[in-house]
């Protein structure tokens, strides 16, 4: 058993953990913007749509979602995975992956949009209205007044969400994606020794002291202004 | 004797629900003129304003500047969002809670309006002449807006605070900013929604001496307003609102020194017994 070599493997396993929770955070954040803007929509019928939507997603285990994803090519296209993954081109291993990514992002997007909901709903009417009479557009007004207040407000609740998300990658496991926990895991079995989990675990330690440090700056560079 | 006056409103109603707030308001306002708006809590004054701004919808009325129609409640064609912006634009607003852009500066405030709304025109202008032109035009307009923006903040006494946050400043000040930003926008004319009630009574002064100000520039402003010292020296006309009515109007001396409404003296008693 050599530890360098673990950790190597290891290291790669968490480069798997980024690269998901990257992609998951790149989709997830612009996406719940739109979802929560759908959520507020002044169309009834569409926003109650989103919120059923967001409700459904948000009362069932993610697990659940990444093994149904897998079924969606076989029910709506009626082709194998295998086939699905060689129509796009891709890899069956890929294919996992993207799943677990589709998954995610649906899921994250929907906390987002409840997160994003909540501190636009916070900022008072009269910011709204002093747009309004000083002839701005209501894009203008969202996009230049509102916005920045609503992201200055979401500050803590998004941190917990993300720091969330680092750990809910090792989810992505079910669906045979090798990430961190699975080499650890593939490691323990093989060594019969437990410290490649100890070492994982420092591995979702560091990033989330990284992470908190990074929230912790971003709450001090936005709190120039009060809201 | 409509077209004779510059700010013409006829027969304004206004209900909430089943609550009728405004029941026909008839007023009128020659240019470079001041009125004051008086009357109790709940008589419709804000009301009267948010609709002159567009921020309510009037049930039943029409409201003129300068002899242009902006708006007439029983037409019911849907203006275009970009039309209503046109016509409101002829109003500011200054608010009672001052609604400053936390996450801007003090001179942000004051230039985002203005520099987005240059948008439209330099879309126009780059399809006419080209994408140099526009661009030379945008950087000249925002030059200019910004030298607008210094001028005004040195009006309100406030030169030294643009790079200041609005939570820097104190309410009086805040209000001041205020003020800059709706003049930025060149409104014809200018509102005030109780600019003092949200102010500690020292610093009631400070705002009130800027909007006494403007006065000697021929601004043409409507100000609700609890201060009956205040109405008194610096308006023209006065109009006293009562459940959602004018119950009396005329100049400051006839409303304040000969009150004919009982309701109107009442009022201006409890107003001055409060002092």
């Amino acid at each position: 058993m050599n530890t360098w070599s673990i950790l190597y493997d290891l290291c790669m396993g968490f480069g798997v953990t980024l690269k998901l929770f990257a992609l998951t955070l790149v989709i997830a954040l612009p996406l719940g913007l739109g979802f929560a803007l759908l959520s507020m929509s002044k169309l009834k019928p569409l926003a109650y749509l989103m919120k059923t939507f967001i409700w459904i997603i948000r009362g069932t285990p993610l697990l659940l979602q990444c093994v149904v994803v897998t079924f969606i090519p076989s029910v709506l296209l009626k082709i194998p995975n295998k086939d699905f993954a060689a129509a796009i081109g891709t890899s069956i291993t890929d294919l996992q992956f993207y799943f677990v990514l589709f998954a995610f992002a649906l899921n994250y997007a929907c906390y987002f949009a409840v997160i994003y909901e909540g501190g636009i709903k916070a900022i008072p009417r009269g910011q709204y209205e002093a747009g309004q009479v000083l002839g701005m557009t209501k894009t203008q007004i969202f996009f230049r007044v509102v916005l920045m207040q609503m992201v200055r407000r979401i500050v803590s609740p998004m941190s917990n969400e993300v720091i969330t998300l680092v750990k809910d990658t090792a989810l992505a496991r079910a669906l045979s994606v090798i990430e961190i926990i699975a080499i650890a895991y593939e490691k323990v079995n093989k060594y019969a020794v437990l410290t490649p989990l100890l070492y994982a675990a420092l591995f979702y330690l560091a990033f989330s002291g990284l992470l908190t440090l990074a929230f912790h700056f971003i709450d001090k560079k936005l709190s120039y202004y009060s809201v | 004797m409509d077209q004779q006056n510059y700010l013409s409103v006829r027969g304004i109603r206004k209900s909430f629900g089943s609550t009728e707030v405004l029941r026909g308001i008839d007023l009128s306002l020659d240019r470079g003129d001041v009125l004051a708006i008086i009357g109790s809590s709940g008589s419709g004054k804000t009301t009267l304003l948010r609709c002159l701004n567009f921020l309510e919808r009037p049930d039943e009325g029409t409201i003129s500047v300068g002899g242009k129609l902006l708006l007439d409640a029983a037409d019911h064609t849907t203006l275009s969002e970009a039309q209503i912006r046109r016509n409101r634009l002829h109003f500011g607003l200054v608010f009672q809670s001052f609604n400053l852009f936390p996450q801007y500066t003090v001179l942000q405030n004051i230039t985002l309006a203005p520099t987005l709304a240059l948008g439209e025109e330099q879309k126009r202008i780059r399809r006419a002449q080209g994408a140099l032109a526009a661009q030379k035009w945008h950087r000249e307009q925002v030059a200019e807006i910004g030298e607008r923006a210094h001028a005004l903040l040195a009006r309100v006494g406030l030169a030294d605070k643009a790079a200041s946050y609005p939570c820097r400043l104190s309410g009086g000040q805040q209000q001041r900013v205020a003020i800059a930003r709706a003049l930025c926008m060149s409104p014809d004319i200018l509102c005030f929604d109780e600019p003092t009630s949200a102010l500690d009574p020292e610093l009631t002064g400070e705002v009130l001496s800027v909007i006494r100000g403007l006065k000697s520039h021929d601004s043409t402003m409507i100000v609700v307003t609890h201060e009956m010292e205040f109405a008194r020296s610096v308006a023209d006309r006065v109009i006293f609102m009562a459940n959602g009515i004018i119950e009396e109007e005329g100049t400051p001396d006839e409303v304040f020194g000969n009150p004919k409404s009982p309701i109107l003296q009442g009022f201006l008693h409890k107003a001055t017994d409060m002092r």
